[in-house]
């Protein structure tokens, strides 16, 4: 299929590029921008005045259920849902059940993807067998089986002479660590941010230190093997400084933030609404502002979901009791154009922060509108108005705060592999 | 800041009917100086009551009252069934065993099938912070709900009795300094007695007990910190005790029964270094040897038992009122 994108405003940081400018695809790839080439004749054009063309997003970390308990949501749902968000490609984590520990299960949930064909899957695999921080899962065979990383989620791996032979083992392939970086015993029983507060609310804190001081610890240990290893969804803005500081010494690391860490603080609490139970916890003002400003200098090079969808009855039930995650694949764009319009980064930036900047750390030729790269591009309405319900949404998902909320923002058209896999009517 | 406009559903404002009455009783927070005074002057009203012969008032005839309790106690549903009683209401008293870990539906479908039963008011007792809001905000917000302690976060009925306690023997709360001493950490009580006495104007409260068993930050909530009980003590005019679980010290919070009475246990040679009139008091039940001397729990100074007997009165004057909030509301429906 060849396909014109034409007149709209095409955003692509890989080229430092932010005219209005055409795109024309060709088998499934970015054939080339600007003017048209000889000889090419478009079979589809898609008129795109107004509208922001850029290339898909890509979430470092998306729960999609399957295969698991299917009524959270499965792989068809989910991916529908990530296509409606803007996110072409979607990272898999391995907490399904069984869990992603071995290729065929790797296997099972890229063929469904297919099958589906919405949003491609990039699976993450388990660090160790059934993420229980024993014995090393088969990485080479993971990687084999399409994994893009490995991680053992917050699942810390408690024996550090076991975690080590796990890097060691891993940088054997030059496999891509994800760190989800809590002290299991520091953390206790906690479930939301320790300080005045929680303290007044009753609700056990878990401390900034849970947090920091796993990150010293594994950064050593990165030092020690070499492994690249990334930081996933950090809470804390002095994780950030760590981070900052490590790389400015040239360790191979990258880190990034959920949505949910940059938008809230802990004060959402205060109302023991169970849609802000997360985990980590959402902590303080200063840690938010740390976070921002993490994102804004490129500490932070990347913003994920951080999509777990939940049945209603996992939120409906006591603060403590309930179960901890949000919904979030389709309010990533709105929210993070809020962000942009709050002067916190550029429109180059976020599409840097949610296409670029996860292919490059995941090592993928994706994430950019170079030609001969696959064709995953989306087209952006930045002023359309809407509202998140049952009509709009897709998600099996509705735990989020944002549902019934007008959003302004919307993905109007997503192409993967040079389809047209969904477009607003 | 984004995160206000997302969240409207604040406490504050869920156990208050538009035009400010009490329509839950979840607790002291957010609360006015001026509606807590009222809740003590409705106590005093009900006070006299159990001296007289006939001990019962009209005033919640024909409703029914459900004592929901997810976690033991027997002195507080006691008093609340004491207390419906009084007011002419129909009571019925559900135990419900249940494991911190048990799944929502399960809490969401208890109560939705007691709301069937045409149920006017909970009295809800839980393990968990937040459940009363909970239950309030999602599950049945037309049933009137009494907070009868959620975890660690608050015990409002507790709190306004003790305070019901301090006005008796003290006449107000201007210039009063008040310590409570022992396990703030697990405390919903404590919690609750320091929003209501800065609520109703103390000058000082102050928080004793070692840096294991003090919630981080727990001073913005306006108290002062002590460490040493005979700093903490010294010339308060209220010392209000703690109770203090065995298993704080498997907890790795305290190394031994033995140390921490002999740091914070209330002897009598403690209590000199209060006020010379000051009062002793403690929600029960007593550890003594733990965490109060015999001699001083039993003491001229300790008022523990009268408390319980306010008890009574203040729970009529919180049901009587909230009773009334939400019908009200009920009725502009």
């Amino acid at each position: 299929m060849r396909i014109s994108i034409l007149g709209g405003r095409v955003i692509d940081p890989a080229q430092q590029l932010d005219q209005i400018t055409d795109v024309h695809l060709q088998e499934g790839q970015i054939l080339a921008l600007g003017d048209c080439p000889k000889g090419f004749q478009a079979e589809q054009t898609i008129n795109a005045g107004g509208l922001i063309v850029c290339p898909g997003f890509i979430d470092l970390c998306c729960h999609l259920r399957e295969p698991g308990p299917s009524y959270k949501g499965n792989i068809a749902s989910e991916t529908q849902a990530a296509l409606a968000g803007g996110f072409t490609q979607v990272c898999v984590r391995p907490d399904t059940q069984p869990p992603l520990d071995s290729p065929a299960v790797v296997r099972v949930v890229k063929e469904k993807a297919e099958l589906v064909g919405k949003a491609k899957v990039l699976p993450v695999g388990a660090l160790t067998q059934g993420l229980d921080g024993q014995l090393l899962s088969n990485m080479s065979g993971l990687q084999g089986a399409g994994c893009v990383a490995l991680t053992n989620l917050r699942h810390p791996v408690q024996d550090n002479l076991i975690l080590r032979r796990c890097l060691e083992y891993a940088a054997t392939f030059d496999l891509l660590v994800v760190f989800y970086p809590e002290d299991s015993s520091l953390k206790g029983l906690g479930f939301a941010h320790e300080g005045s507060l929680s303290s007044q609310l009753g609700l056990e804190g878990i401390p900034e230190t849970a947090e920091t001081l796993a990150v010293a610890q594994i950064l050593l240990l990165v030092e020690q093997t070499g492994i690249r290893a990334h930081f996933a969804h950090l809470s804390t803005a002095k994780a950030v400084t760590q981070i900052a500081e490590a790389k400015a010494k040239g360790l191979p690391i990258t880190a990034d933030v959920a949505l949910s860490h940059l938008l809230f603080t802990e004060a959402c609490l205060e109302s023991f609404d169970s849609n802000f139970h997360l985990e980590p916890p959402l902590r303080s003002a200063t840690d938010r502002l740390g976070l921002l400003q993490g994102l804004k200098d490129g500490t932070l090079s990347a913003v994920s979901s951080g999509h777990l969808p939940h049945e209603a009855a996992a939120k409906m039930a006591p603060f403590s009791v309930s179960e901890p995650g949000m919904s979030s694949l389709e309010v990533v764009l709105p929210k993070m154009l809020t962000l942009v319009e709050e002067g916190w980064l550029s429109l180059t930036d976020m599409v840097r922060r949610l296409a670029l900047a996860p292919a490059e750390l995941l090592r993928i030729k994706s994430g950019a509108l170079l030609p001969g790269y696959s064709a995953d591009l989306i087209l952006i309405d930045p002023k359309a108005s809407w509202i998140l319900n049952n009509q709009t949404g897709f998600s099996a998902g509705k735990n989020t705060p944002f549902w019934n909320q007008p959003l302004k923002g919307r993905v109007v058209t997503s192409l993967v592999n040079g389809e047209i896999r969904y477009n607003l009517k | 800041m984004s995160s206000a406009l997302n969240n409207p559903a604040h406490p504050r404002n869920v156990q208050l009917t538009s035009d400010g009455r009490l329509k839950h009783f979840l607790s002291i927070n957010g609360l006015s100086k001026t509606l807590l005074t009222e809740i003590l002057d409705t106590a005093e009203s009900f006070a006299n009551m159990g001296e007289q012969s006939v001990k019962k008032v009209p005033l919640l005839r024909g409703k029914t009252i459900v004592n929901l309790f997810f976690e033991n106690s027997t002195r507080t549903r006691a008093t609340f069934e004491l207390a419906a009683k009084r007011l002419s209401a129909d009571v019925l008293n559900l135990d419900i065993k249940t494991s911190s870990t048990a799944k929502g539906e399960t809490l969401m479908d208890t109560l939705q099938n007691i709301e069937a039963m045409y149920a006017d008011m909970f009295v809800v007792r839980h393990a968990d912070s937040g459940a009363a809001h909970f239950i309030a905000s999602q599950v049945t917000p037309r049933v009137a709900i009494i907070n009868a302690g959620d975890g660690r976060h608050a015990h409002p009925t507790q709190a306004m009795l003790d305070m019901f306690t301090i006005r008796k023997h003290k006449g107000g709360f201007e210039g009063l300094k008040v310590a409570i001493v022992g396990d703030i950490l697990h405390s919903r009580v404590a919690r609750s007695q320091i929003r209501a006495l800065n609520t109703l104007g103390a000058e000082e409260v102050r928080l004793v007990a070692p840096k294991t068993l003090l919630p981080i930050g727990i001073e913005e909530m306006g108290a002062k910190i002590y460490t040493r009980m005979e700093d903490g003590i010294r010339d308060v005019d209220v010392v209000i005790m703690l109770r203090l679980q065995k298993e704080r010290m498997s907890g790795a919070l305290l190394p031994s029964e033995a140390e921490f009475y002999r740091l914070y246990g209330l002897t009598t040679e403690k209590l000199s270094y209060a006020h010379p009139e000051a009062i002793v008091m403690h929600p029960g039940p007593i550890n003594r040897g733990v965490e109060i001397e015999s001699a001083v729990a039993d003491g001229s100074r300790s008022v523990i038992l009268q408390q319980v007997g306010y008890g009574i009165a203040t729970r009529m004057a919180v049901m009587s009122m909230a009773m009334s909030g939400q019908m009200h509301e009920r009725a502009q429906i």
